[in-house]
């Protein structure tokens, strides 16, 4: 199967090398369907189509989304299996709320914090991702998997006996494993398993947006890049990739920390989004939910993982009419889709009935679609 | 005295994370693929050895038997139905199905059972907790059962798997799945007997649990099923004395650190031991390290 896929994409490489084409196509729909929602959502709220909870949903929808492009870098293109993308998340997201709250104090202008907040968190998390990434890149498949799912749970167990505030002189005070005397509750940052308190709401849907946008562009031209093909022929074939030359450790270790920084630029929309936010949303179920929108939307595609991530965090609130039954629903619609995507016999026949109409297609794609 | 104290329990929790990493070193080994949902099905054998107990009035020891055949029909359905068809597509998909699994079984279990914690009477309800050294050494029956049926099964489960036939052909498939199909053995079932042996001791594992740790809910069995996957790479997956000491070793450093470190900072230092445990041995204290052909 290596060998097919690895054939497989020499070929697409070559073409790529030449042209450039697969690139503009997949940046053209993946770009093209960031412009769509974004104006269809933004459209549908204003004339009152959509409701309040759906809106309530948009800019986690675009965390999602980024986090669904950003994993894709370390599941899709590099190929290695990440459990821990929630801890990279929690970094961003705990900086960039402390970031904000100290920069609150002196600045007014909004965006200009959520930048900073964002700088700040993309920083954190991409030596956290450095941290983690030197040691362990050196392992394979499951077990480096399982070390991925180490790192999000300590992650989430440091951030629970962690200790923010301002004491009464207004200055900023840590503790670690014991809470700070003499702190106002309003002047709590955050505050061990509880989590931030008192969180100004910056993040915005178009803000979101811009950022789905930013790590569109960080992904697909890492893909498209020397390095990307570097990193894509490691994953298809290391040994071939090592005897040529190439440095494994460095171009892992590079997907690596930029879907690091990538993950807290999200995690701290995400976190400026809530007034509130406790550590226990970055356990490992958040892993997991993102990594099933990267394998639901096709492993390395970006924009199936983008309709997969928006679609997944659309649904259980789309499910709301079957109440109790939602998360159920959820499960057996996931189980019912890998089946009927992977199972060798119906894709088959899927591909059959698709066969069907191939010729059509065909005639299509030398027209303009193409292009 | 608090020390020998703290590694029993330290034992104690220990075995029960060997007994539940065990399935997820077999169906790893046999399979290749991380069930997720094992650490639901230990939930669940949790709850219908509770329900038969609370409500139909069963004998302890006899409803523990009731549920670990339910947990083995389950998890005989559970490969049949999710894993089956996806068998040899990779593990990543498997991995996620397993996923839609485990999430499927949580929240089964809410609906059905609810979501309010159930408090577990235990199995040893009634047996004296046994001092020693003058009432400084305290050994209660939860944890000295779970002790001994961790060795009864790791005894009963390295024979079954060294001298049997079933075993022979299970080791065979988890070898080379095409070779053994060749030479007669039914992969299918030994895949679900693998399964069978897995989920039944996962349901011992759940009833023991409950026993010491008495809350019941419908997420009760995913931290440790978390906890006891980790313990199987710890010691190697796929090979089952490594299960056991991998479980021992997580459980004993994780009453360690809560007892002399933090409680909260407990479960960061039982991964932080795993990340290190890889580093210094990629494979897992007793992993086998297969070597790459060009």
């Amino acid at each position: 199967m290596a060998e097919k896929r690895f054939k497989m994409n020499t070929k697409k490489l070559l073409k790529g090398a030449v042209k450039g084409s697969e690139y503009k196509k997949e940046a053209l729909i993946s770009y093209g369907i960031l412009i769509i929602g974004y104006i269809l959502l933004q459209l549908g709220a204003m004339a009152g189509m959509i409701g309040h909870n759906l809106q309530g949903q948009f800019v986690p929808i675009c965390v999602y989304v980024s986090l669904a492009i950003s994993l894709n870098l370390v599941v899709g293109i590099s190929g290695e299996l990440s459990l821990g993308h929630a801890g990279f998340m929690a970094v961003g997201a705990f900086t960039g709320i402390l970031v904000a709250r100290v920069l609150e104090r002196s600045l007014s202008f909004t965006p200009l914090i959520l930048i900073i907040a964002i700088l700040a968190a993309a920083f954190m998390a991409s030596i956290a991702g450095f941290i983690i990434g030197i040691p362990i890149l050196g392992l394979r498949g499951d077990y480096l998997a399982i070390v991925t799912l180490a790192f999000g749970e300590i992650v989430r167990n440091i951030m629970n006996v962690i200790y923010f505030g301002f004491d009464s002189n207004g200055k900023l005070r840590f503790a670690f494993n014991h809470t700070i005397d003499g702190v106002a509750n309003q002047d709590r940052i955050i505050t061990g398993a509880i989590g931030a308190t008192g969180v100004t709401k910056m993040a915005s849907f178009t803000a979101a947006a811009l950022l789905t946008a930013f790590t569109l562009f960080v992904v697909l031209n890492l893909k498209n890049s020397k390095q990307g093909r570097a990193i894509m022929s490691i994953r298809d074939n290391r040994i071939a990739g090592e005897s040529i030359g190439l440095n494994v450790k460095k171009y892992k270790l590079m997907a690596f920390v930029v879907s690091a920084a990538l993950a807290g630029m999200a995690g701290c929309m995400f976190g400026l989004n809530y007034s509130t936010l406790a550590p226990i949303k970055f356990n490992f179920n958040t892993s997991v939910l993102v990594l099933v929108f990267v394998v639901l939307g096709g492993i390395g595609n970006i924009w199936g993982g983008m309709i997969a991530a928006a679609l997944l965090t659309v649904l259980p609130e789309a499910l709301r009419q079957f109440a109790d039954y939602r998360m159920l629903t959820y499960a057996i619609v996931l189980i019912v889709v890998m089946i009927c995507t992977y199972n060798p016999t119906i894709k088959a026949r899927v591909n059959m009935f698709m066969d069907r109409f191939k010729p059509k297609k065909k005639k299509a794609k030398t027209g303009k679609e193409a292009a | 005295m608090g020390l020998l104290n703290s590694l029993i329990s330290g034992l104690s929790l220990g075995s029960v994370y060997a007994i539940i990493a065990l399935g997820y070193t077999m169906v790893y080994g046999i399979s290749k693929m991380l069930n997720f949902a094992h650490g639901d099905v230990i939930m669940v054998g949790g709850y219908v050895s509770f329900i038969l107990t609370m409500y139909v009035g069963m004998n302890g020891w006899l409803a523990l038997l009731v549920a670990m055949v339910a947990c083995t029909l389950l998890g005989i359905i559970i490969e049949r139905l999710a894993y089956r068809p996806l068998r040899g597509t990779g593990s990543l998909a498997v991995l996620i199905t397993a996923i839609g699994v485990s999430y499927f079984l949580q929240n089964s279990a809410l609906l059905i059972w609810g979501a309010n914690p159930r408090v577990f009477t235990s199995l040893f309800d009634g047996m004296q907790t046994i001092h020693a050294a003058g009432g400084q050494l305290t050994i209660t029956p939860e944890s000295m059962f779970t002790i001994v049926a961790n060795i009864v099964i790791m005894i009963a489960l390295t024979l079954f798997v060294g001298k049997t036939k079933a075993g022979k052909a299970m080791r065979a498939v988890s070898e080379d799945n095409g070779a053994a199909q060749l030479m007669g053995i039914n992969v299918n079932q030994s895949i679900s007997l693998t399964f069978a042996i897995g989920s039944g001791l996962a349901a011992v594992a759940g009833v023991l649990m409950c026993s010491a740790y008495p809350v019941l809910m419908p997420t009760t069995g995913a931290m440790p099923g978390i906890k006891a996957f980790t313990a199987a790479v710890f010691g190697g997956i796929g090979s089952i004395p490594g299960a056991m000491i991998g479980g021992l070793l997580l459980g004993i450093i994780e009453i360690f650190s809560r007892a002399y470190i933090s409680t909260e900072l407990s479960d960061a230092i039982v991964f932080a031991c795993l990340i290190i445990v890889l580093l210094v041995k990629p494979t897992g204290l007793l992993g086998k390290k297969i070597n790459e052909k060009v």
